[in-house]
């Protein structure tokens, strides 16, 4: 079970108004099943680019590497494949849908995770159960369910969405991007351990940060440090200590 | 010969609907206004691209299309009419009309109208209305007295192979009085159709005109509306087209006194080769009127939409508030959408607003629709669903909208409506 999920070698790039940018530059990442991996980095050195392409975004094209979830080859499956086969990548700016309403939404995407997974479907009721006492549990007022997905909400609120979402499709990996960003300190700790609860030997967790903080709450097994598009150190939870105390300076030099 | 007389081609389109209305003339009323139509139609002929009001709709297969000598009789139509009560959620205990091929059928309807009102009239001027003038033979007269709610009432017309079917409806909403309208054209095989509905709503009365345009793949549809409205008076029409391989809804309203409101909304959802239409004119001729259009079209396929809206305001209808909108969802490299925005402005304080949209759907939505395990035709369908959703919230009857919205569902599962990337 180590091999819950391997990244070796991933490249890719984005489509820059007619060339490619490579972004991705060769990431190798192993995450054990029940572990939790942090993942550090200045702006814009791939870290949701990195997300984007678990999860299956496709203006990103893969030019090289693999990447192996539970034994299965992840980049040949659809993303609603990887949603299925346990995947969750809370995104860092959620994507509003007006018209859509957000119960609607997140009961169709819970059933059709469920119908994939073999499990029986919710009911409107057995559904409604659920969704109101995670939401609870995260403090999140009622009437988001009411309204439509992401639309009008505030930065915290959307990151709270994601968090629900991620708890009722309960998934076996969890790509948390910034999610800690724009939260209030109650939040974190409610997000925190909206993570916590998931964790068991078949869950596995990669949080993409700035911050310390919610590296207190989680405490990950492993952080890694990525810049440029690689992964440039990897540590345990005093890495995150140091990179709060220093800053990425020395990083980088090194990697220079 | 005269120079400027048009050519034969263009007489000859109309040539065989002209011979149809010389063999049954003899067992028609209205005959001065049906010969007058018949001798409009000979020397201008139905309209072809060249005219500029038609220039996005091709109605070739109007009179292009090949017709059996033998129409096919009313037989199909109570199987047609059950597939509406099953599969289209058509409530049974909604009052109705239903014309079969053209003409009334008292056995499927359930109320009755004032009967056919005829076609009398003005001066023909517009091709659809003039074949209509000279070739319908049935129609509904609903009369609605002064304050009273109507309810709703249905309209259905079916039209069976190889037939061709004119309807003229005439109602008229008499002060303070209300009517829901809801008007449904379905039938089977290749048909042609043209309904002209001449609508007066008066002082203060309110009439909502829903029509769900559902015909057969093959047929030719076209629908002509006058409406004339009075003071402190509303028309508020929609159209939901959905079936024909060509079809136009063709709007014409007169707002003649003030604090009048027209709404001419719809939406367009089309698929493989089919052309929709909805064309208006709108007459604001009182002050403080208002008119307001959503429109909205999803196409696929090879599909075109057309949307032409013109705005006249004259120059005593100050405080005119006018609005129009006309958004199209573009699910295939192939579909398009045609829109001709017109404004005629001659008084000048007024408020008026165009705004058009096209577009293929959002990326970065579907991507996280999908990330989240919904399927991509799911997906698709949650994302149409919802950009067609500001123009069904417009429709003010409840149970009418969640009739469309029904009508709307079918659509997804039909041919590759959806298929497209
Ligand atoms: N569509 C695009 N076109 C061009 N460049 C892009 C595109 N998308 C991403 N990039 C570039 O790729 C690089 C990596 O972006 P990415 O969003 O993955 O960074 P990040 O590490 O998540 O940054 P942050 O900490 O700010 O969230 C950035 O330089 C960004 O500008
Ligand atoms: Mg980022």
């Amino acid at each position: 079970m180590s091999d819950f999920l391997r990244i070796e070698g991933l490249e890719a790039s984005i489509d820059d108004n007619g060339s490619p940018k490579p972004i991705l530059k060769g990431i190798d990442l192993v995450i054990p099943a029940g572990e939790v991996h942090a993942i550090m980095g200045p702006n814009g050195s791939g870290k949701s680019t990195l997300s984007y392409v678990l999860a299956g975004r496709e203006d990103y094209e893969v030019t090289g590497g693999s990447v192996s979830f539970k034994g299965q080859d992840l980049l040949a499956m659809e993303p609603e494949e990887r949603a299925a086969a346990g995947v969750f990548l809370a995104f860092q700016a959620p994507v509003e849908l007006p018209g859509v309403n957000n119960a609607n939404f997140l009961r169709t995407a819970v059933n059709a995770v469920r119908r994939a997974r073999g499990e029986e479907e919710y009911d409107a009721v057995q559904f409604l159960k659920a969704a109101r006492t995670k939401a609870k549990a995260l403090s999140m007022p009622e009437d988001l369910l009411k309204r439509n997905v992401n639309v009008g909400f505030s930065g915290g609120e959307k990151k709270r969405n994601e968090v629900l979402q991620m708890a009722m499709l309960n998934p076996s990996l969890a790509i948390l991007d910034e999610t800690d960003s724009g939260l209030d300190i109650d939040a974190l700790r409610i997000v925190a351990e909206g993570v916590n609860a998931l964790r068991s030997p078949s869950f596995s967790a990669l949080v993409i940060t700035h911050h310390q903080r919610l590296l207190d709450y989680l405490v990950p097994d492993k952080v890694h440090v990525m810049a440029r598009g690689r992964i440039l150190r990897t540590g345990g939870p005093e890495l995150a200590h140091q990179l709060e105390a220093e800053g990425y300076a020395s990083f980088l030099a090194e990697a220079a | 010969m005269n120079a400027l007389a048009p050519s034969a081609a263009g007489r000859d389109n109309a040539a065989r609907f002209v011979a149809e209305y010389q063999g049954k003339r003899g067992r028609l009323g209205d005959l001065a206004a049906r010969d007058a139509a018949g001798d409009w139609l000979s020397r201008h002929g139905l309209p072809r691209r060249t005219e500029e009001a038609f220039k996005y709709t091709d109605l070739r297969p109007l009179w292009e299309r090949d017709r059996p000598a033998e129409p096919s009789g009313a037989g199909f139509a109570p199987a047609l009419l059950d597939s509406l009560f099953e599969r289209a959620g058509l409530d049974r205990d909604w009052p109705r009309l239903v014309f079969v091929n053209g003409q009334l059928d008292a056995a499927l309807s359930s109320t009755q109208s004032g009967g056919f009102a005829g076609v009398g009239g003005d001066t023909p001027d517009h091709a659809v209305v003039a074949l209509n003038t000279m070739l319908a033979e049935d129609g509904a007269s609903l009369h609605v007295p002064a304050g009273t709610d109507a309810g709703r009432l249905v309209i259905v017309s079916l039209c069976g192979p190889g037939t061709d079917a004119h309807l003229r409806h005439r109602v008229v909403l008499e002060r303070g009085a209300k009517l829901s309208l809801i008007e449904i054209a379905s039938g089977e095989g290749s048909y042609a159709g043209t309904v002209v509905s001449e609508i007066t709503v008066r002082e203060e009365a309110a009439l909502e005109h829903v029509r769900l345009q559902q015909d057969a793949a093959d047929a030719v549809s076209l629908s002509h509306v006058r409406a004339t409205v009075a003071e402190r008076a509303s028309y508020d029409g929609f159209n939901l087209a959905l079936g024909a391989a060509v079809a136009r809804h063709e709007v014409r309203a007169r707002l003649e006194g003030s604090y009048g409101i027209v709404h001419v909304n719809g939406a367009q959802l089309l698929g493989g080769t089919q052309v929709a239409d909805l064309t208006s004119a709108i007459v604001h001729a009182a002050p403080h009127t208002s008119s307001r259009q959503t429109v909205k079209n999803v196409l696929t396929g090879r599909a075109r939409g057309v949307f032409q809206g013109k705005i006249l305001v004259n120059r005593i209808a100050q405080k005119t508030d006018g609005y129009q909108m006309n958004q199209a969802l573009l699910l295939s490299e192939e579909a398009e959408i045609d829109a001709k925005p017109e404004l005629e402005i001659f008084a000048d304080d007024v408020k008026c607003s165009h705004g058009a949209t096209a577009g293929a759907l959002d990326e970065e939505q579907m991507f996280y629709l999908r990330s989240r395990g919904v399927p991509r035709a799911e997906a698709r369908a949650i994302l149409v669903r919802a950009f067609l959703e500001d123009a069904f919230d417009l429709v003010a009857d409840e149970p009418v909208r969640a009739l469309l919205e029904q009508a709307t569902e079918g659509w997804w599962d039909g041919a590759d409506a959806l298929g497209a990337s």
